[in-house]
């Protein structure tokens, strides 16, 4: 059950593949007062989240850590957007096609300023998207997107749901410029989202072939970082 | 004459390195900054170990090089470094247009980057040390 206590500590997922970076959000999270689990991939993520990889979170006594992920008390994930194996992208993906995880806020982190690639992330439902290096005053960004959800009551648009799966996705968000966005509209050739047992090279390499077709793509946010004004729908299972 | 060379490099080392990293640290662990630099190297000692057998077990395959100088690339963005990253840049660039020698060249640029990074910076810690005084209220001598 959702106890609001403002004096409880919010829990963040950070997934990164790069020591340091993990290393720089896990302290930059701890500063701001968050519970931090980092790992180093997003099938680790999606473990910790109690999703396994082939995505069927339907059946929770299969799920090999606990069935049900509120135990596990995640309030937010900070994800890195490349990284071999699946991506930020596949992550965010996963998470918001999952019934059980969708209404955890994803954010997403980058190194490379891409506005195709921030506006795909925000359109399919990332909250946030943090260009790298992540500062201390960007956590406080973070707390918008989890109080929100502690109090679903304060905000009018919002519907009455409070834990339930929504069937369906949130169309709310208005994006002026019309973003020709499909799953993956660069060429990526190689497609590691959900089945890379490797942790190996392929995937980056779809990040530096996205980089290079975003790069003659045009221009479509007169801002690079941009907070969706998108909702959330339903009462975050926040858990402390 | 030496010493204040190297207080000038610390100095502006400080200010490309670790503008946020000291904020961290100051909120929280003292020896924060590095910490983040000892893992640093560690890991980018690995990561270019990596590059160099992928090279030698993998001529020509110019995706993977690149996928591991990304990751190398990454961490020196990361942390600040910024002649390293832009010799991972080159090395990349040579990637794409897969110009082997380019990334033999660039490679022995970032592994020297790399090496004269590691150099300022332990003259870097080493000087805090040494000035302790001058950075906290308190005489903390060596740590």
């Amino acid at each position: 059950m959702t106890v609001v206590d403002a004096e409880s500590r919010f829990h963040v997922l950070a997934v990164d593949d790069s020591i340091i970076d993990r290393k720089l959000i896990e302290m930059l999270l701890k500063t701001s007062s968050y519970q931090v689990t980092t790992v180093d991939s997003g099938s680790k993520a999606l473990e910790v989240l109690g999703l396994r990889e082939e995505g069927d979170d339907s059946s929770p006594s299969s799920s090999s850590s606990s069935p049900d992920h509120q135990e596990v008390g995640v309030n937010l994930i900070i994800t890195d957007y490349c990284m071999p194996g699946m991506t930020g992208y596949d992550l965010l993906r996963r998470v918001k096609g999952s019934s059980s995880l969708k209404d955890i806020p994803v954010v997403i982190m980058s190194s490379e300023n891409v506005p195709a690639r921030i506006n795909r992330c925000l359109e399919d439902g990332a909250e946030e998207f943090f260009l790298k290096p992540v500062k201390l005053a960007d956590m406080k960004k973070l707390k918008s997107h989890l109080v929100r959800r502690k109090q679903p009551q304060l905000q009018p648009q919002e519907k009455p749901l409070p834990q339930q799966q929504k069937p369906e996705p949130l169309p709310q968000q208005q994006k002026p410029e019309p973003v020709p966005q499909e799953q993956k509209p660069d060429q990526a050739s190689q497609q590691p989202a959900e089945d890379a047992p490797t942790p190996e090279v392929v995937a980056v390499s779809e990040c530096s072939k996205k980089r290079k077709a975003a790069a003659i793509e045009p221009e479509v946010l007169s801002s690079p970082v941009t907070t969706n004004p998108r909702l959330p729908s339903s009462g975050l299972a926040v858990e402390t | 004459m030496e010493y204040a060379n190297l207080r000038r490099q610390a100095a502006s080392l400080k200010r490309s390195l670790f503008d946020q990293v000291e904020d961290l640290q100051d909120e929280a662990s003292p020896n924060f900054a590095e910490e983040v630099v000892s893992l640093f190297f560690k890991d980018s000692a690995r990561l270019v170990a990596n590059i160099e057998q992928a090279m030698e077990k993998y001529p020509g395959d110019f995706n993977r090089w690149d996928a591991h100088m990304q990751q190398l690339k990454g961490s020196c963005f990361s942390i600040g470094a910024s002649k390293m990253n832009n010799e991972c840049t080159s090395f990349r660039n040579s990637c794409g247009q897969e110009n082997a020698e380019g990334c033999r060249k660039s490679f022995q640029k970032v592994k020297r980057e790399h090496a004269i990074l590691r150099q300022k910076l332990e003259s870097y810690f080493q000087l805090l040390r040494q000035a302790g005084p001058a950075r906290t209220a308190t005489r903390s001598g060596g740590k």
